[in-house]
Protein backbone atom coordinates (compact mmCIF):
# COMPACT_ATOMS: atom_id res chain seq x y z
CA UNK A 1 0.00 0.00 0.00
CA UNK A 2 1.75 3.44 -1.21
CA UNK A 3 1.55 5.90 2.16
CA UNK A 4 -0.69 9.03 2.19
CA UNK A 5 3.06 10.84 1.43
CA UNK A 6 3.49 9.22 -1.25
CA UNK A 7 0.19 9.05 -2.85
CA UNK A 8 0.23 13.32 -2.00
CA UNK A 9 3.24 13.69 -3.80
CA UNK A 10 2.07 11.17 -7.08
CA UNK A 11 -1.30 13.47 -7.17
CA UNK A 12 0.66 16.60 -7.11
CA UNK A 13 2.66 14.95 -10.19
CA UNK A 14 -0.65 14.12 -11.87
CA UNK A 15 -2.08 17.46 -11.74
CA UNK A 16 0.89 18.81 -14.10
CA UNK A 17 0.58 16.88 -16.54
CA UNK A 18 -2.16 16.69 -19.18
CA UNK A 19 -2.48 12.74 -19.02
CA UNK A 20 -2.25 10.80 -15.93
CA UNK A 21 0.08 8.52 -17.33
CA UNK A 22 2.68 11.28 -17.92
CA UNK A 23 3.61 10.67 -14.46
CA UNK A 24 4.32 7.22 -14.53
CA UNK A 25 7.97 7.97 -14.23
CA UNK A 26 8.29 10.66 -11.42
CA UNK A 27 5.50 7.79 -9.34
CA UNK A 28 8.02 5.31 -9.48
CA UNK A 29 10.69 7.91 -8.45
CA UNK A 30 8.90 9.06 -5.45
CA UNK A 31 8.33 5.26 -4.46
CA UNK A 32 11.39 4.67 -4.93
CA UNK A 33 12.58 7.52 -2.94
CA UNK A 34 10.61 5.99 -0.14
CA UNK A 35 11.33 2.82 -0.45
CA UNK A 36 14.80 2.76 -2.26
CA UNK A 37 13.43 -0.27 -4.33
CA UNK A 38 9.83 -0.94 -6.44
CA UNK A 39 8.01 -3.55 -5.72
CA UNK A 40 5.48 -5.74 -7.87
CA UNK A 41 2.76 -4.50 -5.07
CA UNK A 42 4.03 -0.94 -5.95
CA UNK A 43 4.12 -1.77 -9.12
CA UNK A 44 0.23 -2.15 -8.92
CA UNK A 45 -0.20 0.72 -6.57
CA UNK A 46 1.27 3.06 -9.04
CA UNK A 47 -0.94 1.27 -11.86
CA UNK A 48 -3.69 1.98 -9.98
CA UNK A 49 -3.72 5.43 -9.14
CA UNK A 50 -2.43 6.68 -12.87
CA UNK A 51 -5.18 4.41 -14.38
CA UNK A 52 -2.48 2.16 -16.18
CA UNK A 53 -2.12 -1.64 -16.12
CA UNK A 54 0.81 -3.03 -13.95
CA UNK A 55 2.17 -4.68 -17.34
CA UNK A 56 2.53 -1.04 -18.48
CA UNK A 57 4.20 0.86 -15.20
CA UNK A 58 6.63 -2.74 -15.11
CA UNK A 59 7.38 -1.69 -18.98
CA UNK A 60 8.60 1.38 -18.05
CA UNK A 61 10.16 0.72 -14.61
CA UNK A 62 12.48 -1.77 -15.75
CA UNK A 63 13.65 0.44 -19.06
CA UNK A 64 15.26 2.90 -16.90
CA UNK A 65 18.56 1.51 -15.47
CA UNK A 66 18.34 3.92 -12.03
CA UNK A 67 14.62 2.19 -10.92
CA UNK A 68 15.42 -0.57 -8.94
CA UNK A 69 13.19 -3.79 -9.18
CA UNK A 70 14.52 -5.60 -6.54
CA UNK A 71 15.40 -4.68 -3.43
CA UNK A 72 18.86 -2.57 -3.17
CA UNK A 73 21.56 -1.76 -0.35
CA UNK A 74 21.81 1.16 2.05
CA UNK A 75 24.12 2.97 -0.41
CA UNK A 76 24.08 2.97 -4.13
CA UNK A 77 27.61 2.28 -6.00
CA UNK A 78 27.71 3.78 -9.11
CA UNK A 79 31.20 3.00 -10.97
CA UNK A 80 31.14 4.42 -14.13
CA UNK A 81 32.46 2.10 -16.70
CA UNK A 82 32.71 4.02 -20.15
CA UNK A 83 35.77 4.74 -22.08
CA UNK A 84 37.44 7.98 -20.72
CA UNK A 85 37.39 5.21 -17.22
CA UNK A 86 38.61 2.40 -19.39
CA UNK A 87 41.68 4.08 -20.33
CA UNK A 88 42.52 5.41 -16.83
CA UNK A 89 42.28 2.74 -14.70
CA UNK A 90 38.70 1.08 -14.61
CA UNK A 91 40.07 -2.60 -14.21
CA UNK A 92 42.07 -1.96 -11.04
CA UNK A 93 39.10 0.47 -9.51
CA UNK A 94 36.72 -2.52 -10.32
CA UNK A 95 39.13 -5.46 -9.31
CA UNK A 96 39.87 -3.60 -5.53
CA UNK A 97 36.01 -2.74 -5.03
CA UNK A 98 34.54 -5.88 -6.12
CA UNK A 99 37.12 -7.38 -3.52
CA UNK A 100 36.56 -5.19 -0.66
CA UNK A 101 32.83 -5.32 -1.19
CA UNK A 102 33.37 -9.39 -1.94
CA UNK A 103 30.18 -8.67 -4.67
CA UNK A 104 29.88 -8.36 -8.60
CA UNK A 105 27.96 -5.81 -10.41
CA UNK A 106 23.79 -5.77 -9.51
CA UNK A 107 24.76 -7.69 -5.91
CA UNK A 108 24.16 -6.40 -2.87
CA UNK A 109 26.40 -7.00 0.17
CA UNK A 110 25.37 -9.74 2.79
CA UNK A 111 25.11 -6.64 5.57
CA UNK A 112 22.73 -5.14 2.99
CA UNK A 113 25.18 -1.89 3.17
CA UNK A 114 26.13 -1.19 -0.41
CA UNK A 115 24.94 -2.41 -3.84
CA UNK A 116 27.29 -2.18 -6.38
CA UNK A 117 26.12 -1.09 -10.30
CA UNK A 118 27.78 -0.40 -13.35
CA UNK A 119 26.85 2.94 -14.68
CA UNK A 120 27.99 4.41 -18.27
CA UNK A 121 29.46 7.60 -18.55
CA UNK A 122 28.99 9.65 -15.27
CA UNK A 123 30.17 13.06 -17.02
CA UNK A 124 33.38 13.63 -15.34
CA UNK A 125 35.97 11.64 -17.81
CA UNK A 126 38.70 14.59 -17.59
CA UNK A 127 38.67 13.25 -14.02
CA UNK A 128 38.76 9.70 -14.89
CA UNK A 129 37.87 6.96 -12.96
CA UNK A 130 35.39 8.18 -10.97
CA UNK A 131 32.64 6.14 -9.08
CA UNK A 132 29.52 7.86 -7.14
CA UNK A 133 28.10 6.63 -3.54
CA UNK A 134 24.72 7.92 -3.29
CA UNK A 135 24.95 11.54 -4.41
CA UNK A 136 28.93 11.90 -3.98
CA UNK A 137 30.77 11.81 -6.89
CA UNK A 138 34.54 10.76 -6.13
CA UNK A 139 36.89 11.52 -8.78
CA UNK A 140 40.58 10.88 -10.08
CA UNK A 141 40.18 7.14 -8.00
CA UNK A 142 42.92 4.95 -7.38
CA UNK A 143 42.41 2.19 -6.11
CA UNK A 144 44.23 2.68 -2.36
CA UNK A 145 41.78 5.31 -1.96
CA UNK A 146 38.63 3.00 -2.40
CA UNK A 147 38.86 1.65 1.73
CA UNK A 148 38.38 4.84 3.40
CA UNK A 149 35.71 6.08 0.78
CA UNK A 150 33.36 2.66 1.70
CA UNK A 151 34.23 3.54 5.21
CA UNK A 152 32.59 6.77 5.17
CA UNK A 153 29.25 4.77 4.48
CA UNK A 154 27.48 2.87 7.65
CA UNK B 1 40.52 35.54 -26.75
CA UNK B 2 36.85 36.02 -25.44
CA UNK B 3 34.83 33.12 -23.36
CA UNK B 4 31.67 34.69 -23.64
CA UNK B 5 30.03 30.75 -22.18
CA UNK B 6 32.27 30.30 -19.17
CA UNK B 7 34.17 33.24 -18.43
CA UNK B 8 31.50 33.69 -15.73
CA UNK B 9 31.49 29.91 -14.56
CA UNK B 10 32.13 29.89 -10.81
CA UNK B 11 31.23 26.86 -8.06
CA UNK B 12 29.33 27.67 -6.52
CA UNK B 13 27.27 29.74 -9.63
CA UNK B 14 26.66 33.05 -9.39
CA UNK B 15 23.36 33.95 -7.65
CA UNK B 16 20.90 35.70 -9.78
CA UNK B 17 21.59 39.26 -8.03
CA UNK B 18 25.55 38.45 -9.23
CA UNK B 19 24.22 36.85 -12.37
CA UNK B 20 22.06 40.24 -13.08
CA UNK B 21 25.56 42.84 -11.86
CA UNK B 22 27.66 41.38 -14.83
CA UNK B 23 24.97 42.04 -17.27
CA UNK B 24 22.60 38.64 -17.23
CA UNK B 25 19.10 38.65 -18.11
CA UNK B 26 19.64 41.74 -20.61
CA UNK B 27 18.77 39.31 -23.34
CA UNK B 28 15.10 38.58 -21.55
CA UNK B 29 14.15 42.44 -21.24
CA UNK B 30 15.61 43.08 -24.90
CA UNK B 31 13.97 40.23 -26.63
CA UNK B 32 10.82 39.76 -24.41
CA UNK B 33 10.12 43.94 -24.58
CA UNK B 34 11.86 44.95 -27.95
CA UNK B 35 11.68 42.26 -30.37
CA UNK B 36 9.01 40.25 -32.53
CA UNK B 37 9.43 36.51 -31.56
CA UNK B 38 10.30 35.96 -35.46
CA UNK B 39 12.97 38.72 -35.29
CA UNK B 40 15.04 36.80 -32.51
CA UNK B 41 14.69 33.54 -34.38
CA UNK B 42 15.68 35.83 -37.37
CA UNK B 43 19.02 37.04 -35.41
CA UNK B 44 19.97 33.21 -34.32
CA UNK B 45 19.43 32.29 -37.63
CA UNK B 46 21.80 34.94 -39.05
CA UNK B 47 24.67 34.26 -36.86
CA UNK B 48 24.86 30.52 -38.56
CA UNK B 49 24.60 28.82 -34.50
CA UNK B 50 25.10 25.19 -35.49
CA UNK B 51 23.27 23.33 -32.22
CA UNK B 52 26.37 21.93 -29.86
CA UNK B 53 24.72 18.64 -28.71
CA UNK B 54 26.00 16.79 -31.85
CA UNK B 55 24.20 17.02 -35.14
CA UNK B 56 24.81 20.85 -35.70
CA UNK B 57 21.93 21.36 -37.05
CA UNK B 58 21.27 25.15 -37.43
CA UNK B 59 19.12 26.66 -34.20
CA UNK B 60 17.96 29.49 -35.99
CA UNK B 61 16.45 27.27 -38.72
CA UNK B 62 15.04 24.30 -35.83
CA UNK B 63 13.11 27.50 -34.45
CA UNK B 64 11.62 28.86 -37.65
CA UNK B 65 9.94 25.20 -38.12
CA UNK B 66 7.82 25.67 -35.12
CA UNK B 67 4.12 26.56 -36.34
CA UNK B 68 3.40 30.05 -34.69
CA UNK B 69 -0.04 30.23 -35.54
CA UNK B 70 -0.98 26.74 -33.62
CA UNK B 71 -3.44 27.34 -31.03
CA UNK B 72 -2.68 25.42 -27.55
CA UNK B 73 1.20 24.91 -25.87
CA UNK B 74 4.48 24.64 -27.38
CA UNK B 75 6.69 23.39 -25.33
CA UNK B 76 10.61 24.04 -25.03
CA UNK B 77 13.46 21.50 -23.36
CA UNK B 78 16.91 21.77 -22.73
CA UNK B 79 18.65 18.68 -23.34
CA UNK B 80 20.75 18.37 -20.34
CA UNK B 81 20.65 14.44 -20.84
CA UNK B 82 24.96 14.29 -20.99
CA UNK B 83 25.49 10.69 -21.41
CA UNK B 84 27.67 9.91 -23.97
CA UNK B 85 31.08 8.09 -23.16
CA UNK B 86 33.73 10.59 -23.29
CA UNK B 87 31.56 13.96 -23.01
CA UNK B 88 31.82 16.15 -20.52
CA UNK B 89 31.42 19.63 -21.43
CA UNK B 90 27.41 20.50 -20.33
CA UNK B 91 28.02 19.70 -16.58
CA UNK B 92 30.06 22.57 -16.20
CA UNK B 93 27.74 24.82 -18.20
CA UNK B 94 24.99 23.32 -15.80
CA UNK B 95 26.97 23.25 -12.71
CA UNK B 96 28.81 26.45 -13.11
CA UNK B 97 26.23 28.92 -14.68
CA UNK B 98 22.70 27.51 -14.61
CA UNK B 99 21.23 31.60 -15.07
CA UNK B 100 22.78 31.38 -18.46
CA UNK B 101 21.01 28.59 -19.51
CA UNK B 102 17.37 29.35 -17.70
CA UNK B 103 18.31 32.93 -19.90
CA UNK B 104 18.56 31.28 -22.87
CA UNK B 105 15.44 28.85 -22.58
CA UNK B 106 13.78 31.99 -22.00
CA UNK B 107 14.63 33.77 -24.90
CA UNK B 108 14.18 30.64 -27.06
CA UNK B 109 10.90 29.96 -25.49
CA UNK B 110 9.80 33.56 -26.26
CA UNK B 111 10.78 32.95 -29.45
CA UNK B 112 8.57 30.16 -30.70
CA UNK B 113 5.90 30.98 -27.92
CA UNK B 114 6.42 28.28 -25.72
CA UNK B 115 3.94 28.05 -22.48
CA UNK B 116 5.95 25.55 -20.37
CA UNK B 117 9.79 24.95 -20.65
CA UNK B 118 11.63 21.60 -19.05
CA UNK B 119 15.32 21.09 -18.28
CA UNK B 120 15.80 17.59 -19.15
CA UNK B 121 18.87 16.86 -16.47
CA UNK B 122 20.48 13.59 -16.09
CA UNK B 123 20.47 11.91 -12.40
CA UNK B 124 24.08 11.75 -12.05
CA UNK B 125 24.64 15.47 -12.40
CA UNK B 126 23.38 16.10 -8.72
CA UNK B 127 24.92 19.20 -8.15
CA UNK B 128 23.71 21.06 -11.39
CA UNK B 129 20.14 19.50 -10.29
CA UNK B 130 20.45 21.81 -6.80
CA UNK B 131 21.70 24.64 -9.13
CA UNK B 132 19.22 24.54 -11.55
CA UNK B 133 15.98 24.64 -9.02
CA UNK B 134 17.54 27.09 -7.03
CA UNK B 135 18.09 28.93 -10.34
CA UNK B 136 14.55 28.24 -11.54
CA UNK B 137 13.11 29.63 -7.92
CA UNK B 138 15.43 32.83 -8.11
CA UNK B 139 14.00 33.41 -11.73
CA UNK B 140 10.49 33.37 -10.39
CA UNK B 141 10.82 35.56 -7.87
CA UNK B 142 12.33 38.20 -10.21
CA UNK B 143 9.62 38.11 -12.37
CA UNK B 144 11.62 36.15 -15.24
CA UNK B 145 9.76 33.25 -15.23
CA UNK B 146 6.10 32.81 -14.66
CA UNK B 147 3.02 34.87 -15.49
CA UNK B 148 3.16 38.50 -17.11
CA UNK B 149 7.05 37.97 -17.22
CA UNK B 150 8.36 42.05 -16.53
CA UNK B 151 4.73 43.19 -17.51
CA UNK B 152 4.81 42.20 -21.00
CA UNK B 153 2.16 39.26 -21.64
CA UNK B 154 4.45 36.61 -22.23
CA UNK B 155 4.31 33.71 -19.60
CA UNK B 156 6.38 30.70 -19.23
CA UNK B 157 6.38 27.96 -16.75
CA UNK B 158 9.56 25.97 -15.90
CA UNK B 159 10.23 22.83 -14.53
CA UNK B 160 12.91 20.39 -13.83
CA UNK B 161 13.14 17.24 -14.58
CA UNK B 162 15.65 14.25 -13.65
CA UNK B 163 15.92 11.46 -15.71
CA UNK B 164 16.28 7.92 -14.20
CA UNK B 165 18.99 6.94 -16.94
CA UNK B 166 19.22 5.83 -20.13
CA UNK B 167 21.12 7.27 -22.69
CA UNK B 168 18.38 7.14 -25.22
CA UNK B 169 17.22 9.61 -23.55
CA UNK B 170 19.39 12.00 -25.18
CA UNK B 171 17.79 11.45 -28.75
CA UNK B 172 15.17 14.43 -28.84
CA UNK B 173 12.04 11.78 -29.46
CA UNK B 174 12.78 9.47 -27.27
CA UNK B 175 13.36 12.75 -24.67
CA UNK B 176 9.98 13.21 -25.38
CA UNK B 177 8.69 9.92 -24.62
CA UNK B 178 10.61 9.84 -21.55
CA UNK B 179 8.94 13.08 -20.11
CA UNK B 180 5.65 11.75 -21.29
CA UNK B 181 6.29 8.77 -18.41
CA UNK B 182 6.92 6.54 -21.16
CA UNK B 183 9.79 4.40 -22.09
CA UNK B 184 12.50 6.06 -23.81
CA UNK B 185 12.07 4.91 -27.33
CA UNK B 186 12.74 7.07 -30.44
CA UNK B 187 9.67 8.51 -32.71
CA UNK B 188 9.32 8.04 -36.33
CA UNK B 189 10.00 11.44 -38.21
CA UNK B 190 8.19 13.18 -39.42
CA UNK B 191 6.64 14.55 -37.65
CA UNK B 192 9.81 16.27 -36.33
CA UNK B 193 9.24 17.50 -32.90
CA UNK B 194 8.99 21.55 -34.24
CA UNK B 195 5.69 20.61 -35.50
CA UNK B 196 4.51 17.48 -33.15
CA UNK B 197 6.72 17.09 -30.33
CA UNK B 198 5.54 16.68 -26.27
CA UNK B 199 1.71 15.96 -25.73
CA UNK B 200 1.52 16.53 -29.83
CA UNK B 201 2.62 19.85 -29.56
CA UNK B 202 4.95 21.81 -31.32
CA UNK B 203 8.30 21.40 -29.09
CA UNK B 204 11.78 22.52 -29.48
CA UNK B 205 14.61 20.27 -28.02
CA UNK B 206 17.73 22.05 -27.78
CA UNK B 207 21.55 21.14 -26.16
CA UNK B 208 22.76 23.06 -23.11
CA UNK B 209 25.44 24.41 -24.28
CA UNK B 210 23.67 25.79 -27.93
CA UNK B 211 20.65 27.35 -25.34
CA UNK B 212 23.80 28.97 -23.15
CA UNK B 213 24.69 30.90 -25.87
CA UNK B 214 21.37 32.65 -26.61
CA UNK B 215 21.60 35.04 -24.84
CA UNK B 216 24.66 36.50 -25.57
CA UNK B 217 24.05 36.48 -29.44
CA UNK B 218 20.80 38.47 -28.55
CA UNK B 219 23.11 40.97 -26.66
CA UNK B 220 25.63 41.72 -29.04
CA UNK B 221 24.84 40.28 -32.15
CA UNK B 222 25.17 37.84 -35.38
CA UNK B 223 28.27 39.75 -36.67
CA UNK B 224 30.03 38.77 -32.97
CA UNK B 225 29.09 35.28 -33.02
CA UNK B 226 30.72 35.07 -36.08
CA UNK B 227 33.51 36.84 -35.11
CA UNK B 228 34.60 34.66 -32.41
CA UNK B 229 34.95 31.67 -34.63
CA UNK B 230 37.89 30.86 -36.97
CA UNK B 231 36.07 29.10 -39.49
CA UNK B 232 32.11 29.70 -40.98
CA UNK B 233 30.95 28.10 -37.80
CA UNK B 234 30.12 30.55 -35.71
CA UNK B 235 31.22 31.33 -31.98
CA UNK B 236 33.42 30.01 -29.32
CA UNK B 237 33.13 26.10 -28.54
CA UNK B 238 33.40 23.92 -25.47
CA UNK B 239 36.42 21.57 -26.49
CA UNK B 240 37.26 18.84 -23.71
CA UNK B 241 40.22 16.11 -23.36
CA UNK B 242 40.47 12.92 -21.26
CA UNK B 243 42.22 9.87 -21.47
CA UNK B 244 46.06 9.57 -20.99
CA UNK B 245 47.15 12.95 -21.50
CA UNK B 246 48.67 15.60 -19.17
CA UNK B 247 46.09 17.94 -18.21
CA UNK B 248 42.65 16.53 -19.14
CA UNK B 249 40.17 19.08 -18.98
CA UNK B 250 37.32 21.21 -21.00
CA UNK B 251 37.96 24.96 -22.39
CA UNK B 252 35.79 27.26 -24.53
CA UNK B 253 37.88 28.43 -27.46
CA UNK B 254 37.43 29.45 -31.00
CA UNK B 255 35.47 27.03 -33.17
CA UNK B 256 38.05 25.68 -35.67
CA UNK B 257 40.72 25.52 -34.06
CA UNK B 258 43.16 22.68 -34.86
CA UNK B 259 43.51 19.47 -33.00
CA UNK B 260 46.97 19.82 -32.42
CA UNK B 261 46.37 22.87 -30.71
CA UNK B 262 43.60 21.50 -28.79
CA UNK B 263 45.59 18.19 -27.59
CA UNK B 264 48.97 19.31 -27.49
CA UNK B 265 48.56 23.20 -26.14
CA UNK B 266 45.54 22.78 -24.04
CA UNK B 267 45.69 18.92 -23.05
CA UNK B 268 49.55 19.69 -22.72
CA UNK B 269 50.32 16.38 -25.14
CA UNK B 270 50.43 13.01 -23.67
CA UNK B 271 51.63 12.06 -20.45
CA UNK B 272 54.99 10.56 -20.07
CA UNK B 273 55.40 7.36 -21.47
CA UNK B 274 52.49 7.08 -23.89
CA UNK B 275 52.53 7.67 -27.09
CA UNK B 276 49.21 9.05 -29.59
CA UNK B 277 47.25 6.48 -31.63
CA UNK B 278 44.15 7.96 -32.38
CA UNK B 279 41.27 9.89 -30.96
CA UNK B 280 37.81 10.03 -30.93
CA UNK B 281 37.07 13.70 -31.41
CA UNK B 282 33.55 13.85 -30.59
CA UNK B 283 32.10 11.47 -28.28
CA UNK B 284 31.70 7.49 -28.24
CA UNK B 285 29.89 7.87 -31.31
CA UNK B 286 32.50 9.26 -33.98
CA UNK B 287 34.68 8.02 -36.40
CA UNK B 288 38.65 7.50 -35.45
CA UNK B 289 41.33 10.04 -36.26
CA UNK B 290 44.69 9.45 -36.13
CA UNK B 291 48.09 11.42 -36.41
CA UNK B 292 47.77 12.56 -39.94
CA UNK B 293 44.54 14.19 -38.92
CA UNK B 294 46.31 16.67 -36.50
CA UNK B 295 46.37 19.64 -38.47
CA UNK B 296 42.25 19.31 -39.29
CA UNK B 297 40.46 22.48 -37.98
CA UNK B 298 37.69 21.39 -35.51
CA UNK B 299 34.70 22.37 -36.65
CA UNK B 300 31.40 20.55 -38.43
CA UNK B 301 32.94 20.81 -42.13
CA UNK B 302 36.64 20.02 -41.29
CA UNK B 303 36.47 16.98 -38.78
CA UNK B 304 33.35 15.95 -41.40
CA UNK B 305 36.34 15.90 -44.12
CA UNK B 306 38.35 13.95 -41.72
CA UNK B 307 35.66 10.99 -42.05
CA UNK B 308 34.59 11.61 -38.63
CA UNK B 309 32.23 13.77 -36.80
CA UNK B 310 32.45 16.97 -34.63
CA UNK B 311 30.02 15.26 -31.85
CA UNK B 312 30.48 17.05 -28.57
CA UNK B 313 33.57 18.14 -29.23
CA UNK B 314 34.89 15.93 -26.25
CA UNK B 315 37.68 13.81 -27.29
CA UNK B 316 38.77 10.56 -25.94
CA UNK B 317 42.24 9.97 -26.70
CA UNK B 318 43.58 6.04 -27.20
CA UNK B 319 47.20 5.76 -26.27
CA UNK B 320 49.80 3.36 -27.00
CA UNK B 321 49.44 1.43 -24.09
CA UNK B 322 45.60 0.93 -24.45
CA UNK B 323 44.19 -1.61 -26.57
CA UNK B 324 42.12 -0.79 -29.62
CA UNK B 325 39.50 -3.96 -29.40
CA UNK B 326 39.68 -3.31 -25.49
CA UNK B 327 38.73 -0.25 -26.28
CA UNK B 328 36.06 -0.42 -28.80
CA UNK B 329 34.93 -3.71 -26.62
CA UNK B 330 34.23 -1.32 -24.07
CA UNK B 331 32.15 1.31 -26.11
CA UNK B 332 30.13 -1.31 -27.88
CA UNK B 333 29.34 -2.91 -24.64
CA UNK B 334 27.70 0.51 -23.77
CA UNK B 335 25.85 1.04 -27.41
CA UNK B 336 24.99 -2.77 -26.77
CA UNK B 337 23.46 -1.85 -23.30
CA UNK B 338 21.78 1.40 -23.92
CA UNK B 339 20.00 0.48 -27.21
CA UNK B 340 16.27 0.97 -26.25
CA UNK B 341 15.69 -2.42 -27.85
CA UNK B 342 13.02 -1.18 -30.28
CA UNK B 343 14.43 -2.24 -33.56
CA UNK B 344 15.62 -5.73 -34.64
CA UNK B 345 19.39 -4.73 -36.06
CA UNK B 346 20.10 -2.53 -33.26
CA UNK B 347 18.97 -4.79 -30.71
CA UNK B 348 20.54 -7.95 -31.95
CA UNK B 349 23.47 -6.72 -34.05
CA UNK B 350 24.76 -4.53 -30.95
CA UNK B 351 25.20 -7.68 -28.63
CA UNK B 352 26.62 -9.44 -31.18
CA UNK B 353 29.26 -7.03 -32.55
CA UNK B 354 30.06 -6.47 -28.92
CA UNK B 355 30.47 -10.50 -28.22
CA UNK B 356 32.56 -10.93 -31.40
CA UNK B 357 35.02 -7.84 -29.74
CA UNK B 358 35.25 -9.32 -26.86
CA UNK B 359 35.75 -13.52 -28.40
CA UNK B 360 38.53 -11.51 -30.49
CA UNK B 361 40.31 -9.48 -27.22
CA UNK B 362 40.53 -12.72 -25.08
CA UNK B 363 42.02 -14.67 -28.02
CA UNK B 364 39.52 -16.64 -29.01
CA UNK B 365 38.86 -14.96 -32.16
CA UNK B 366 38.52 -16.63 -35.89
CA UNK B 367 39.78 -14.94 -39.15
CA UNK B 368 36.52 -14.66 -40.39
CA UNK B 369 35.26 -12.53 -37.96
CA UNK B 370 36.77 -9.27 -38.85
CA UNK B 371 34.51 -9.49 -42.01
CA UNK B 372 32.14 -10.23 -40.23
CA UNK B 373 32.09 -7.12 -37.71
CA UNK B 374 32.86 -5.35 -41.11
CA UNK B 375 29.67 -6.27 -42.12
CA UNK B 376 28.15 -5.40 -39.41
CA UNK B 377 29.15 -2.07 -39.85
CA UNK B 378 27.19 -1.99 -42.86
CA UNK B 379 23.93 -4.13 -41.32
CA UNK B 380 23.91 -1.38 -38.62
CA UNK B 381 24.51 1.46 -40.52
CA UNK B 382 22.78 4.44 -41.41
CA UNK B 383 19.22 4.02 -43.07
CA UNK B 384 19.33 0.20 -41.59
CA UNK B 385 18.00 1.37 -38.03
CA UNK B 386 15.35 3.19 -36.89
CA UNK B 387 17.66 5.76 -34.51
CA UNK B 388 20.90 6.88 -35.02
CA UNK B 389 22.38 4.46 -31.59
CA UNK B 390 23.53 1.92 -33.62
CA UNK B 391 25.12 3.51 -36.78
CA UNK B 392 26.48 5.89 -33.85
CA UNK B 393 28.26 2.97 -32.12
CA UNK B 394 29.54 1.51 -35.85
CA UNK B 395 31.55 4.77 -35.97
CA UNK B 396 33.96 4.05 -33.96
CA UNK B 397 34.60 0.42 -34.96
CA UNK B 398 34.77 0.96 -38.82
CA UNK B 399 37.17 3.14 -37.90
CA UNK B 400 39.41 1.14 -36.09
CA UNK B 401 38.84 -1.95 -38.40
CA UNK B 402 40.79 0.89 -41.05
CA UNK B 403 43.40 2.29 -38.93
CA UNK B 404 43.97 -0.42 -36.34
CA UNK B 405 43.30 -3.18 -38.55
CA UNK B 406 46.77 -5.25 -37.29
CA UNK B 407 45.98 -4.98 -33.56
CA UNK B 408 42.98 -7.19 -34.45
CA UNK B 409 44.90 -9.68 -36.75
CA UNK B 410 47.29 -9.99 -34.12
CA UNK B 411 44.83 -10.38 -31.45
CA UNK B 412 44.07 -13.61 -33.74
CA UNK B 413 47.07 -14.82 -34.78
CA UNK B 414 48.49 -14.37 -31.53
CA UNK B 415 45.48 -16.04 -29.58
CA UNK B 416 45.73 -13.30 -27.11
CA UNK B 417 45.86 -9.47 -26.58
CA UNK B 418 48.61 -8.09 -26.73
CA UNK B 419 47.94 -5.10 -24.35
CA UNK B 420 46.42 -6.87 -21.38
CA UNK B 421 48.38 -9.97 -21.28
CA UNK B 422 51.67 -9.27 -22.21
CA UNK B 423 54.26 -12.00 -22.82
CA UNK B 424 55.77 -12.73 -18.85
CA UNK B 425 59.41 -11.73 -18.83
CA UNK B 426 61.52 -13.95 -19.65
CA UNK B 427 63.89 -14.85 -16.84
CA UNK B 428 67.73 -13.80 -16.84
CA UNK B 429 68.48 -16.98 -16.33
CA UNK B 430 66.61 -18.51 -19.81
CA UNK B 431 69.15 -16.29 -21.83
CA UNK B 432 72.12 -18.55 -20.64
CA UNK B 433 70.01 -21.12 -22.73
CA UNK B 434 68.10 -19.03 -25.40
CA UNK B 435 68.22 -16.87 -27.93
CA UNK B 436 65.40 -14.17 -28.45
CA UNK B 437 62.59 -15.53 -30.90
CA UNK B 438 60.41 -12.48 -30.76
Amino acid sequence: MLSMTEKEKIEEEIRLVPIKKAACIEALKIVQAHRRWVSDESIRDVADILDMSPEEVDSVATFYNLIFRQPVGRHIILLCDSISCYVMGLKGIHEELTGLLGIQYGQTTADGRFTLLPNPCLGTCDHAPALMVDNDLYRDLHPAALADILDKYT
Amino acid sequence: MERPLTQHITFPPLELRQYEAIGGYQAVRKAVRHMQPKDVTALVKESNMKGRGGAGFSTGMKWSFVPMDVPGPKYLVANADEMEPGTFKDRWLLEGNPHQLLEGMIVAAYAIQATEAFVFLRWAYKDAAIAIRKAIAEAYDAGYLGKDILGTGYSLEMHLHTGVGRYMCGEETALLNSLEGKRATPRAKPPFPQVSGLFGKPTIVNNVETLSFIPHIINKGADWFKSLSRTADGGTKIYGVSGRVRKPGAWELPMGITMRELIEEYAGGMKEGYGFRGVLPGGASTDFLIDKHMDITLDFAGVAAAGSRLGTGTMVVLDDQTCPVGFVHNLEHFFAQESCGFCTPCREGLPWTEKLLWAIEQGRGQEEDLELLLRHTEWLGPGNTFCALAPGAMEPLQSALKYFRDDFERHIREHRCPYHDPVPAVPASAHLHHTHHL
